[in-house]
């Protein structure tokens, strides 16, 4: 599962449509060249995890404000936070985190994009061992004509458990990945995801799950809403390699496109070179039900408001699953405010 | 005082409603039955703004104000209740939810003041008591999952927490057995009131045994073909639509 390595610096390192994992995401079609590097800029404000407390770390364009790792013990609270700021150039930020075996950490990543047409590419790796429990909640805010590369690098140890939820609006291209390395034997993954994209914007869903022994349970949701000539990407690929019989892995990946030309392309891989082992995937491309429509105006309610209230319906499922009360919450109230 | 003069509506080109002309003055109960293809179920979508039902000429007004002009929504808040014959289900939303958003968008339309959260819950246990709804009901997402009678008993729960002025049942006893055809009735009866009109659309003289109208009118071939009282609807019921039929030529 080796993604493509991208190096802001060296455009030819950019994949194009041309690479299969990148055929919905062209980064070379907007990004032909190397873009100058950001300079440095000030962080303001605490982000919007803020209630939740917690350590921080935070990234402005690229650069660390302070400490660019973290290791985690006992219960804790890490916010991360990747501020960009920049017109027309580009940053990379890295950040490594890892748990303690018997830690509990949730890991409340925020991407806060001011200024405009700005390339942002973060790394994040993350370690999950045995006995470990990290919830991972993402959510990304970028101008409409930012470009932005997130890879996450996941390691989860046998045993361990690994929650993650990625909640976007999208960008001018946005894509999201997450690859994780999955030591079964016990450990359980969750990875989720959520798009609401509007105008034009742009955001992929990649993830690629290796289960590399048995017993190992992986459950994974997105649901995407595109509007106007929005476009969503899902790529999902689960891996049960030879020998990790028992893995139990289910896909979901449900869209519904508002705009008439608006664009969702989904691709659920389930790669299985084992035995009695139990995987579904279901992929749905829908609209927004004309005749609930109707009813729910009939009853006084307007149609912006009917619309935003059948498509918060839909999104809430993902957001639901999200166990910390008080990150959900948040979640919910920052989807809200842009339906 | 509903009053709809000379009404067409086409549904993808087609007419359907060919000349419709209909008076219901305030307080009023009206049936309007038809054989199936008639057009009922067009003449209430059209009162209540469906989008496709194409209104081509005519008019219809509610107290002195055009409904044609509006909005759906807007047609809520000036007092239109379409109740349907298949109440839509709403997942993800709960009931009781819906039903505030709905009524506060109403007042806010209306620039009446919101109701509160605490005021809303009580109004919402004394009408559902009423109606002999389990409460946990509302809690859940609006008319999922729910029984044919339930859905019907949700609307009328909405029509009595709407408070609209103008109610229209579109075929409420179909799917209904007649215990929960009992209870609906006696829910839209006990909302009979003096400045309240409602245009019952029904195939059945049945519903009228409990819903008693003060005229029946009979609408075939997208009009109003004969209008008269109760007696009416049990003439139609023994002898069938087939002199308000078009002959075939």
């Amino acid at each position: 599962m080796n993604a493509v390595q991208i190096d802001l610096k060296n455009a030819e390192t950019f994949p194009s449509r041309r690479t299969e994992t990148w055929k919905y995401s062209d980064l070379k079609r907007w990004l032909r060249e190397a873009p100058e590097p950001s300079g440095p800029v000030a962080v303001s404000g605490e982000g919007p995890f803020a209630t939740l407390g917690g350590e921080a770390l935070a990234f402005a364009n690229g650069r660390a404000t302070g400490a660019d790792a973290f290791v985690a013990s006992g219960v804790q609270t890490l916010r991360l936070r990747f501020v960009s700021d920049a017109v027309n150039t580009g940053h990379t930020a890295s950040v490594r985190i890892a748990a303690r075996a018997g830690a509990k950490l949730l890991l409340l990543e925020s991407h806060e994009g001011a200024g405009s047409a700005y390339v942002a590419h973060n790394r994040v790796e993350l370690d999950v061992p045995a006995g470990a429990e990290v919830t991972r909640v993402v959510l990304v805010d970028e101008p409409e004509d930012a470009i932005s590369v997130t890879n996450a690098v996941v390691r989860v140890e046998a045993g361990g458990l690994y929650r993650q939820t990625i909640v976007t609006t999208g960008a001018k291209l946005q894509r999201l990945e997450t690859q994780v390395s999955h030591g079964a034997e016990g450990a359980d993954v969750r990875l989720d995801g959520l798009y609401l994209l509007k105008g034009s914007r742009h955001a992929d869903l990649t993830s690629v799950v290796d289960h590399l022994a048995a017993d190992g349970t992986t459950s994974q949701l997105t649901k995407g809403v595109v509007h106007d000539t929005a476009r969503g990407v899902f790529q999902g690929k689960i891996i049960v390699e030879r020998g990790a019989d028992g893995t139990d892995a289910r896909m979901g990946h449900h869209a519904l496109i508002a705009g008439e030309r608006g664009e969702v392309d989904a691709k659920p891989e389930l790669i299985i070179y084992a035995d009695d082992v139990q995987c579904a995937h279901g992929n749905t491309v829908g609209t927004l039900d004309e005749s609930a429509l109707f009813y729910i105006q009939q009853r006084g309610i307007p149609a912006d408001e009917a619309r935003a209230l059948l498509t918060q319906a839909f999104l809430i499922e993902v957001v639901d699953r999200i166990e910390d009360e008080a990150a959900r919450e948040v979640v919910r109230a920052w989807l809200t405010a842009r339906l | 005082m509903l009053s709809i003069n000379n009404l067409h509506v086409s549904v993808a080109d087609k007419p359907i409603l060919k000349g419709l002309t209909l008076e219901v003055p305030a307080g009023e109960v009206h049936a309007v039955m038809g054989p199936n293809g008639a057009g009922k179920s067009t003449l209430g979508y059209s009162l209540s703004g469906r989008p496709g039902y194409e209104v081509t000429a005519g008019s219809a007004s509610w107290n002195g104000q055009d409904l044609l002009g509006l909005d759906p929504a807007e047609r809520a808040a000036a007092g239109v209740f379409l109740s349907f014959q298949y109440p839509m289900e709403i997942p993800g939303v709960p009931a009781m939810t819906f039903i505030r958003t709905a009524l506060n968008a109403q007042k806010r339309a209306r620039g009446e003041e919101e109701v509160s959260a605490p005021a809303f819950l009580k109004q919402v246990k004394a009408a559902s008591q009423a109606l002999k709804m389990d409460f946990d009901m509302l809690k859940r997402p609006l008319n999922v999952g729910f029984s044919g009678g339930e859905k019907k008993r949700m609307e009328i729960l909405q029509m009595a927490l709407l408070e609209p002025s103008l109610l229209i049942l579109d075929e409420t006893d179909s799917g209904l057995d007649i215990d929960a055809l009992r209870i609906v009735s006696e829910g839209v009866n006990a909302l009979r009131r003096a400045d309240r009109s409602m245009l019952v659309i029904t195939h059945y003289q049945r519903l009228l045994d409990y819903i008693k109208p003060d005229k029946v009118h009979v609408l075939a071939a997208g009009r109003i073909v004969a209008s008269g009282g109760p007696e009416l609807a049990h003439e139609l019921e023994a002898e069938g639509y087939d002199k308000f039929l078009p002959t075939a030529a």
